[in-house]
């Protein structure tokens, strides 16, 4: 055990994810030794980033204002919403510069093992989105998982009335891998959506 | 030397983020029992296990025996029951409080529990099958299962005196009771809502795809209180299963 503040920070810092009390020692060590310049700029931005930080009252994806980055940019194309199940993944399919729609970010997905079931994701905010008939294609994004899975079965049953385009992200065999390592159900699925190549 | 690598298979019951890209895995076996292991790397999209370790895959496993968790090395898919399960939203939440069940009546880690393991199985075929309703299914299973733990209801016979001529199901005293040891809060269902019950427990699903549907509805009500009276826990995934 460490005198005072020294024991709170490692302790506080333990408190942190994939942090244990061997990491959280270093790190409360590293803050000690360092520039106080730095430590302020540090301490500043935590503060900053819990007063400042919403989420979007229109997509739920992490904003610094009311609206997002993504919500208030007239160049993006208002007829196609993607819906995904957390902001990190808006962020990875931001990087592929392919999708110039605009999200929905669920909060998680439907997992009722864990008492997560669809009225705790924000499906209903989605529904509301919808309402005004814009929006014409819907990307269903959640995770290639059980839960993501079962996420987009329920989505597309409920919106299958609203005679919306609704499309589903193609599985299948991750690029730079080798086929006899893929599993049976992600190799079923890329027969199942394979293309025709056209040379 | 003890043997530390040990090959089993078995049905993933649950799964839950470690770390970066991990996965703590909690499988049903069929000769060690219920195992909790570490899928490495299992969320990343070049993962060698893939879908393997998914929920309700039956799979084939070599594992490393650990000092808390085991370590997956290598997974091939048995029955990869999710895929079916998962396009038809009710068949996969009954799917889901299946598993949720059999984790709680296997309460002990490494217990082997094979009579479990084995009722899993069959139930998830069937369920993956699609050939009954899902919520006869999951009853079925329910009931078999408490039937496996011990806990089987008395349906026919009074469950404290034996007498013939039961009318009540009392939760708390272990299925139907005579007018004489029936308690305060007893349910009184319809006749064919007990023969459904029944029929379930044997595996009579003639009888139980003919019954009808305000039977059934009672028939679940029943089982579900039945069940976690009995478990002493909730089990989550119920207020999230849908019926047809």
């Amino acid at each position: 055990m460490y005198e005072g503040v020294v024991q709170r920070l490692i302790d506080e810092l333990g408190l942190l994810p994939g942090v244990g009390p061997k990491s959280a020692q270093r790190i409360a060590f590293h803050v000690l030794a360092a520039d106080p310049v730095d430590v302020k700029r540090l301490a500043h931005v935590l503060l900053e980033v819990k007063e400042k930080v919403r989420f979007c009252r229109i997509c739920g994806n992490v904003a610094a204002e009311e609206e997002c980055r993504i919500c208030r940019d007239p160049r993006r194309d208002p007829h196609v919403i993607c819906v995904v199940e957390e902001s990190k993944d808006v962020v990875a399919i931001e990087k592929t510069r392919e999708f110039r729609g605009r999200y929905h970010v669920l909060g998680g997905a439907i997992s009722p093992i864990e008492g997560v079931g669809p009225d705790d994701l924000r499906i209903r905010e989605l529904m509301t989105r919808l309402a005004d008939g814009e929006v014409t294609e819907l990307i269903l994004a959640t995770d290639p998982n059980l839960e993501g899975e079962a996420t987009a079965t329920y989505l597309a049953r409920l919106l299958k009335p609203m005679g919306l385009k609704v499309t589903r992200l193609a599985s299948g065999l991750p690029v730079g891998g080798d086929l006899e390592y893929a599993d049976e159900v992600t190799l079923g699925r890329a027969f199942e959506g394979r293309r025709l190549l056209d040379v | 030397m003890r043997v530390s690598l040990y090959r089993d298979e078995g049905v993933v019951l649950r799964t839950q983020k470690l770390g970066e890209a991990d996965r703590i895995v909690t499988i049903l076996t069929r000769r060690t029992g219920r195992v909790r292991a570490v899928a490495k790397g299992v969320r990343r999209t070049s993962s060698r296990f893939g879908a393997r370790l998914e929920p309700f895959t039956h799979v084939d496993l070599q594992l490393h025996a650990g000092r808390s968790l085991d370590v997956v090395t290598q997974a091939e898919t048995l029955h990869p029951y999710g895929e079916a399960l998962v396009s038809d939203y009710p068949r996969y939440t009954s799917g889901m409080a299946m598993l949720e069940t059999a984790e709680k009546l296997t309460s002990g880690e490494k217990e082997p529990a094979l009579r479990q393991f084995l009722l899993l199985v069959g139930g998830l075929r069937t369920l993956a099958d699609g050939s009954h309703d899902p919520r006869l299914v999951l009853d079925a299973y329910f009931l078999r299962s408490l039937a496996v733990a011990g806990y089987a209801p008395s349906l026919d016979k009074c469950a404290r005196c034996g007498a013939e001529g039961v009318r009540s199901f009392a939760i708390v005293t272990g299925g139907m009771v005579c007018g004489t040891c029936r308690t305060p809060g007893a349910a009184s269902p319809a006749p064919p809502t007990v023969a459904l019950m029944v029929a379930l427990l044997r595996g009579d699903w003639d009888a139980a795809d003919a019954s009808e549907t305000r039977h059934r509805t009672e028939c679940s009500g029943l089982v579900a209180a039945y069940l976690q009276w009995h478990l002493e826990h909730g089990i989550r995934s119920l207020q999230h299963v849908e019926r047809v």
